[in-house]
């Protein structure tokens, strides 16, 4: 059977009742915005995941591929709105292929928000769908709880407020794609710079009839700097108490060592970032 | 022993009211349908609220299910537009199988059915006004049980507590279709007024043997215009 399964949620209510704590999920905090322009509509999101008061990943995408015409941003559960568009990326790619029609935005937010109703708000997936179909271009919000808004322009996530008194006082009727992007941006860094849920960078989407430009990293108004200082310690800092060195054959009684062929594999561990 | 869950109250008659799920989209709303001289009249405010925030200011509350039968929708956003999802995917088969429109009581009976059959899971309340060429305008309203009403016109929603004297008051039998506008509009002014969940712009359906006109009042001009246009 397709789905999900629920045959933990009684030994969940079970430990919950003992005082053991649930895990914690990895909530996206977030700003995600979408606007219509004549020509096309944008979306555009943070890139900032938490876990609780912790930032679990600084530049993560919350732009989600559904299909080449028609894309979500996703707010709420990191795992829930990656799998939701998924499942609905692939459910929507078969029904084009059965119909042989380009997949519609309605059907998408229709399939969304079935999904997410029958699931009464356990899927904590908020998302913003746009796209464009033979029908036009489209908009709309989905809330965890199956409900849908069409709207000129939406905001969603923590900060939502903060992105909404962008649009609420500079959106107008007639917009340009440079205007609609730039408003959209716009509205990503009111969220950024003034909601603690938000942060790092501004993803955006343009989605018009001939194309769609996903613009990974818009804006990066969040580079680290160059630290001023150096705190690595100079070499010979410790003192050398005693010097032993283990010969090749002196270890060969306890592991087996074979000599690499190849000079360019190495046996190191992946290159880590350090600070320096 | 009570059951603790559930929507019943300590005395397990009466329905909790507040038991919308956490971060449930509302509709803390004011509806209306009434009956006139020559068919029905829907209206609506347009606000949608998540806790204390506006979701939606320009919501459209009025839900068209079948070609001249409305609805209102007030309580979960979410369970209202599912119920009226299904029923109007049900009257378009009936339409098409039985080569004839359906009722509006026909559509009222659906709603009911469901309402009533999960009503331990929903929180909808639904009014449902149309024209059909056999009983002419009807309304039919469906509070949070799942009973079913005929009424000359019902009032639902959070803001309907506060306009049962104005509409008592002011309700005519036989209203012509601007009397009939004036009294809805009117109404539903009051209701935004005082109610602090309603508010935003009024939008209006007029149903008569014509089919639908929608109508959309904005607060910009003291809920003067714009006025009609087709639906």
């Amino acid at each position: 059977m397709p789905g999900f399964d629920f045959s933990n949620y009684n030994r969940n209510a079970a430990l919950h009742a003992q005082g053991v704590p649930l895990p914690k999920a990895t909530s996206t905090g977030t700003t995600i915005v979408g606007c219509i322009y004549d020509g096309g509509v944008v979306i555009a999101a943070d890139t900032r995941a938490t876990s609780g008061p912790i930032v679990a990943d600084k530049n993560c995408e919350k732009l989600h591929y559904i299909t080449p015409n028609i894309w979500c941003a996703g707010a709420g559960t990191a795992a829930d709105t990656e799998f939701t568009t998924a499942l609905i990326s692939s459910n929507l790619e078969l029904h084009a292929l059965s119909t042989g029609r380009k997949p519609r935005v309605v059907t998408c937010m229709t399939m969304l928000k079935q999904h997410l109703f029958r699931y009464q708000g356990h899927i904590g997936a908020y998302l913003v769908v746009a796209g464009v179909d033979p029908t036009g271009y489209h908009l709309f919000t989905v809330h965890a709880h199956g409900s849908t808004d069409k709207l000129p322009y939406v905001t969603m996530g923590s900060g939502s407020l903060a992105a909404m008194s962008v649009f609420e006082t500079q959106w107008t009727k007639k917009l340009t794609k440079d205007d609609a992007v730039k408003l959209c941006s716009d509205a990503i860094q009111a969220g950024i710079f003034n909601d603690l849920g938000s942060g790092s960078n501004v993803d955006v989407c343009v989605i018009t009839d001939e194309k769609t430009t996903l613009m990974r990293n818009y804006i990066t108004p969040n580079v680290r700097e160059q630290k001023q200082r150096n705190y690595r310690f100079k070499r010979g800092t410790t003192a050398v108490l005693n010097e032993k060195i283990i010969t090749r054959e002196e270890i060969s009684k306890y592991v087996t060592v074979h000599e690499l062929d190849d000079p360019s594999v190495s046996a190191a561990a992946e290159k880590m970032d350090v600070d320096s | 022993m009570q059951p603790t869950t559930g929507m019943l109250g300590e005395d397990g008659i009466h329905v909790d009211m507040d038991h919308l799920k956490k971060g449930e989209v509302n509709l803390g709303t004011s509806i209306m349908a009434i009956n006139f001289k020559d068919g029905v009249i829907l209206g609506a405010d347009s606000r949608t609220t998540t806790g204390a925030y506006i979701a939606n200011r320009v919501t459209d509350k009025l839900t068209q299910v079948h070609d001249t039968i409305w609805c209102c929708r007030s309580g979960s956003a979410a369970d209202t537009q599912a119920v009226a999802d299904i029923v109007h995917y049900y009257l378009g088969m009936y339409g098409i199988t039985n080569d004839e429109p359906p009722t509006t009581q026909t559509a009222a009976a659906i709603f009911q059915d469901l309402c009533y059959d999960n009503k331990d899971q929903l929180s909808a309340g639904i009014i449902i006004a149309g024209y059909d060429h056999r009983h002419g305008g009807q309304v039919y309203s469906i509070p949070l049980g799942g009973s079913l009403h005929k009424q000359p016109y019902a009032i639902g929603g959070s803001g309907s507590t506060y306009i049962y004297g104005y509409c008592d008051a002011n309700w005519r039998e036989g209203m012509t279709e601007q009397e009939g506008i004036n009294f809805v509009k009117g109404a539903l002014q009051e209701a935004i007024k005082w109610d602090g969940s309603s508010g935003g712009v009024i939008r209006m359906v007029v149903l008569t043997a014509k089919g639908a006109i929608r109508h959309l009042y904005l607060p910009d001009n003291g809920y003067t215009g714009p006025g009609t246009y087709q639906a």
